[in-house]
């Protein structure tokens, strides 16, 4: 009677405790002879299930807080209008022709030195680098970047990895105008995938598909022999495999944290006063959202470069993982949630439900024993 | 109450307050509604099943097709009077009355034996053999003054529940 059928699926020993994230500290041990109530009695299931609808942390996180409109008022109107006819009327055709600038020079740098340098191969690595960093500072220019470095800047050295929290396609080039990473990314459609394949492959960037699931495997394989390499430009991973909206994290994915080499966190956070770079992929396009981007006043930030952290004797992945988004979390004043990013592509393992199920088939048993 | 403004107008909020036996207070109201609008991507003015498990929360609760059930096609007013048994100001018999409801899937206001069956499944899903739930469930029912051929009514879940200390709330957040 008291023999219980054990779960075939392993409990997923991988994951944090869920439990310890969720409000459901209210729920303690029954305890005494099991009655008719005991098993009537539904309402904290019901009332952690109400909670969920009212209010999740996960679509939280992907909120993107409209800002609240300031230009209600008769003083505070004519000001807002003259300030979008300069935004759209005088900053953003500037910004273009500064971009446009920008691209020509790149483009009409590049193609020579990827070309005719085809043989010298350090001097066409180091020369590449440099342009890449170069379009980057064109494109911060063109929304009126003001990022504020904070710590070393990243240096190239083999075995270690750089990872920060992800907010938007553009804290890419955030970073890249500091230093010419390599970096991992979703393969991208349109012009974004032309870039990629073009100049970015230069670089050393690795590409992953998200809905391929053989893929991690492959993917994994080119993480270790990139960060073996000495040559390499320094890699930069955004574990997180999704956009957040700068309030939270998500949790971080294991694979930047079993390489076996030194992980150096970077935190990433924007000043919502001037825009919100939150790129809620959901809404609209990267074209659209570079647009908002530049016709916007500028785009603040700050970036830390933290310190270099290595997995700890008996630690694991998982856990070295969590550590890491925790300097990053404390750092960039972002929440953490207990949630992986992917949810958004897909529904949670039914682990979790099995495991709730678990403990109140073990407590039902239990308590019909006693006395 | 068009389903593409997201401001809802008084008359709106007084309206959904009756519904709900004014179970929430105004701002609550236009909280929620803050939150259906949220939930209901494609604005069709109810939320699907699809955009309910989207919540992961809400999607590994064990009694979440039960009440995916019951909140299917709902729209904002009935959605508000769905959550009323949760709010603070609901009265201890609302609450039981939910319970019932969710208990009554065939909803004839009688609980048979196989109806506490389905959801002592939902609840301990594959860790207790079918055998072991009917065994525990009869044990308990007889215990109780009940048989496997009692009919429960809502009287009689009011008198089971009734003086147990049920919580049962859930907090609305308010900006």
């Amino acid at each position: 009677m008291s023999k219980l059928n054990t779960s075939s699926s392993e409990l997923d020993l991988d994951r944090p405790n869920i439990e310890d994230y969720l409000p459901s500290g209210s729920i303690q041990e029954p305890r005494g002879k099991l009655r008719l109530r005991d098993l009537l009695d539904i309402s904290p299931t019901l009332t952690e299930a109400a909670g969920a609808i009212v209010d999740d942390s996960f679509t939280r996180c992907f909120k993107s807080n409209p800002p609240e409109p300031w230009n209600w008022n008769v003083y505070l109107f004519p000001l807002w209008c003259l300030g979008v006819v300069v935004r759209y009327g005088f900053l953003f055709p500037l910004r273009v022709l500064v971009l446009t600038i920008g691209w020509i020079i790149f483009l009409s740098c590049y193609f020579p030195v990827h070309t005719l340098l085809k043989g010298n191969d350090k001097l066409r690595k180091k020369l590449e680098r440099g342009l890449v960093e170069l379009i980057c500072s064109f494109f911060v220019a063109s929304w009126t970047g003001v990022i504020k470095y904070h710590g070393p800047q990243p240096s190239m050295r083999p075995r270690q990895v750089f990872v920060a929290n992800h907010t938007s396609m553009i804290d890419f080039i955030v970073l890249e105008q500091m230093t010419a990473f390599a970096v991992i990314m979703q393969k991208h459609p349109g012009w974004v995938g032309l870039l990629q394949s073009t100049i970015l492959e230069s670089l050393g960037c690795i590409w992953f598909n998200r809905s391929e699931s053989k893929d991690r495997g492959i993917v994994a394989r080119k993480l270790r022999e990139h960060v073996e390499g000495a040559d390499n430009n320094p890699l930069l991973i955004f574990p997180e495999g999704t956009c957040v909206n700068n309030h939270y994290t998500v949790m971080f994915k294991k694979g930047a944290f079993e390489l076996g080499c030194t992980v150096c966190p970077i935190a990433i956070k924007y000043n919502k006063i001037f825009v919100d770079a939150f790129w809620n992929s959901r809404k609209q396009s990267f074209t659209t959202h570079l647009l908002q981007l530049m016709t916007s006043w500028a785009v603040v930030c700050d970036v830390w470069y933290l310190e270099p952290q290595n997995l700890k004797p008996g630690e694991t992945p998982i856990e070295f993982a969590e550590r890491v988004r925790d300097i990053i979390s404390v750092r960039a004043g972002l929440k953490k949630v207990p949630w992986d990013g992917y949810l958004k592509y897909s529904r949670p393992s039914p682990k979790h439900r099995e495991r709730k199920q678990q403990r109140f088939a073990e407590s039902v048993l239990r308590r019909l024993e006693e006395k | 109450m068009g389903n593409t403004s997201s401001m809802l107008t008084q008359y709106d909020i007084e309206e959904v307050q009756d519904h709900c036996n004014h179970s929430f207070s105004q701002q609550e109201i236009v909280s929620l509604y803050q939150r259906f609008c949220q939930l209901d991507r494609n604005g069709c003015g109810f939320i699907s099943a699809d955009e309910f498990m989207s919540v992961p929360e809400f999607a590994v609760n064990p009694l979440s097709q039960r009440l995916l059930r019951m909140l299917d096609g709902l729209n904002f007013k009935e959605f508000v009077a769905f959550l009323s048994a949760f709010s603070s100001r609901a009265s201890l018999q609302q609450k039981v009355e939910f319970i019932f409801k969710v208990y009554d899937s065939d909803g004839n206001g009688k609980v048979t034996f196989n109806e506490m069956l389905d959801i002592l499944r939902d609840l301990t899903g594959q860790f207790i053999s079918k055998h072991q739930r009917e065994e525990v469930l009869t044990q308990v029912l007889e215990e109780a003054g009940y048989t496997n051929d009692s009919l429960l009514v809502q009287a009689d879940f009011m008198k089971i529940l009734g003086n147990s200390g049920l919580k049962m709330e859930v907090e609305v957040p308010v900006d």
